[in-house]
């Protein structure tokens, strides 16, 4: 279980996360909504322990990981997978050392059998034979597959999606999120997927929650929160230029 | 009229003036600290966890073996003029013969490793701090940390360590090749005979003043690339921000090159 507590985050004045509290459930599909640059991104980051809080706690299960060294943080981390808004692959490196990277990195698992995994994480995400080309002469869509291999690589607990479907065409977005669902059944992992995009929210989450000026303000299920009286939930998820979000 | 005024009231304002002379030297030692700090880091890193070999060989590679043409260019014609500058005056005191001795001195203790420092500093400064940079603005450094690889050891300590010594090496080359640009001016130029050259050229180096360039070539190549990496690891924003990051690189490069230089001349005199 993921429990955050009083979370708080400033950057150069900006007050982002603003002692925010939320708990995930183990095997739980989270979705966070919220508008572009409202710390979506941040709270992902912290969850990941790559950024540290000003206030407040991220325990994952039960274990505070701003209490850990580096090196026990290093170790725990490789428990999670990230997909990053960018994917964010090793320019300098090909498909192949890019998904096998933490097991290169980690193990001393000989480097056939780490390509032979590397070729069974890809044909997961639907991916064969590109183990030696390079990230830039891979379309948006198969950059964010590789990069969801690269996450599941090491088997992880916790998936976390950093905007999982930005910058791709609805057919291929579509296909990202049934490898989402897809993975979370295979994999029976934990994932936290922070979008704005909400037929995305809709197909994948068991929870929404949405995060609005550094607080989660609602949560419920898809349903849930497609049918909400709250009027800032309803503005956002109605995509009206009008209401209490646009007020200010 | 009282907008333009107010815009020459703004521009002369002792107080504005002051308050930006603050805010770059807040500025200044916060990233005197910052890079202080990366290089304890480094070297606390380099010290306590396996080097990673095939890194730092691609990085020697990288800052070494590919400024050897540019060092060679800089070097040579740095050579030539030297002799030539020196001829010119020492001719007045009949005293051309000692252009051998000027020229190898000069570019062992000073313009080897200032030249070289100089040279590397506009090139792999440069292009560690837009690749760190790069890196940095495209997610990858948080990439790798969510990887469980320290960014340090992975990025840095390879640089660091590769530029410590390949200035070393590439001020060694610096010299020579000065020294040969010197010869050719004194052999082809000003009828000194080649043995008679080479053999003042001996004669005046001493050990010293070897060991005192090269020292500061350890140094140079430190600061170059602890630079390059700090300022890439500070960029912020998209592509102006790496360009932002890479010319700060530079900048803060040479300035720290010619300070330090200046600084252990003195001592070195001293000693």
């Amino acid at each position: 279980m993921i429990q955050i507590q009083n979370l708080h985050k400033t950057f150069n004045g900006n007050h982002v996360l603003q002692g925010l509290n939320l708990e995930i459930q183990t095997g739980e599909a989270l979705v966070i909504i919220g508008r572009s640059g409202c710390g979506k991104s941040v709270l992902l980051k912290h969850i990941m322990g790559i950024m540290e809080p000003d206030e407040g706690k991220v325990s994952i299960d039960g274990v505070d990981i701003f209490s850990l060294t580096p090196r026990e943080l290093d170790q725990f981390r490789l428990k999670l997978g990230m997909l990053f808004q960018s994917a964010a692959l090793f320019d300098s490196l090909s498909v192949a050392e890019n998904v096998g990277f933490s097991l290169f990195e980690h193990t001393e698992l000989p480097p056939e059998v780490i390509l032979e995994k590397v070729t069974e994480k890809l044909r997961l995400v639907g991916l064969v034979g590109i183990e030696d080309l390079m990230p830039s002469s891979l379309s948006g869509g198969m950059k964010k597959r590789v990069g969801l291999a690269r996450a599941i690589c090491n088997d992880p607990k916790i998936i976390l999606y950093d905007e999982p479907t930005t910058g791709l065409d609805p057919i291929m977005a579509d296909g990202i999120n049934d490898l989402i669902v897809e993975m979370k059944h295979k994999l029976r992992t934990t994932t936290v997927t922070v979008t704005h995009d909400l037929k995305s929210a809709y197909k994948i989450a068991d929870r929404i929650a949405m995060l609005y000026e550094g607080k989660i303000i609602g949560m419920g299920t898809p349903q849930e929160i497609e049918n909400t009286s709250d009027p800032v939930i309803r503005q956002f998820i109605t995509g009206s230029a009008k209401g209490p979000i646009t007020s200010d | 009229m009282n907008g333009r005024f107010d815009t020459l009231r703004r521009a002369v304002s002792v107080r504005l003036w002051l308050g930006r002379l603050g805010e770059r030297s807040i500025d200044l030692a916060r990233d005197a600290g910052g890079i202080t700090l990366l290089l304890r880091d480094a070297v606390a890193t380099l010290f306590t966890t396996p080097l990673r070999w095939h890194h730092t060989l691609d990085q020697m590679n990288r800052i070494g073996v590919t400024s050897l043409p540019l060092v060679f260019l800089t070097s040579l014609f740095t050579g030539v003029v030297l002799s030539l500058q020196s001829a010119y005056q020492l001719r007045l005191f009949a005293a051309e013969q000692f252009t051998s001795d000027l020229v190898a001195l000069s570019m062992t203790r000073e313009l080897g490793p200032v030249l070289t420092a100089m040279v590397v500093a506009g090139r792999v400064g440069a292009s560690i701090a837009a690749e760190i940079g790069t890196m940095k603005v495209t997610e990858q450094i948080d990439a790798l940390r969510s990887q469980a690889v320290d960014p340090v050891r992975y990025l840095v300590v390879p640089r660091v360590l590769a530029g410590f010594f390949m200035l070393f090496f590439l001020t060694i080359y610096a010299d020579c090749i000065g020294m040969l640009g010197g010869y050719f001016v004194c052999v082809f130029k000003l009828g000194i005979s080649s043995h008679q050259y080479i053999k003042r050229t001996i004669q005046v180096l001493m050990i010293k003043d070897i060991l005192s360039g090269l020292a500061k070539a350890f140094i140079f190549g430190t600061v170059i690339s602890i630079v390059g990496c700090y300022f890439g690891f500070k960029t912020e924003g998209g592509a102006e921000g790496v360009g932002r990051s890479t010319t700060l690189a530079v900048v803060t490069a040479l300035v720290l090159i010619i300070a330090l230089d200046a600084f252990f001349t003195a001592v070195f005199y001293l000693i």
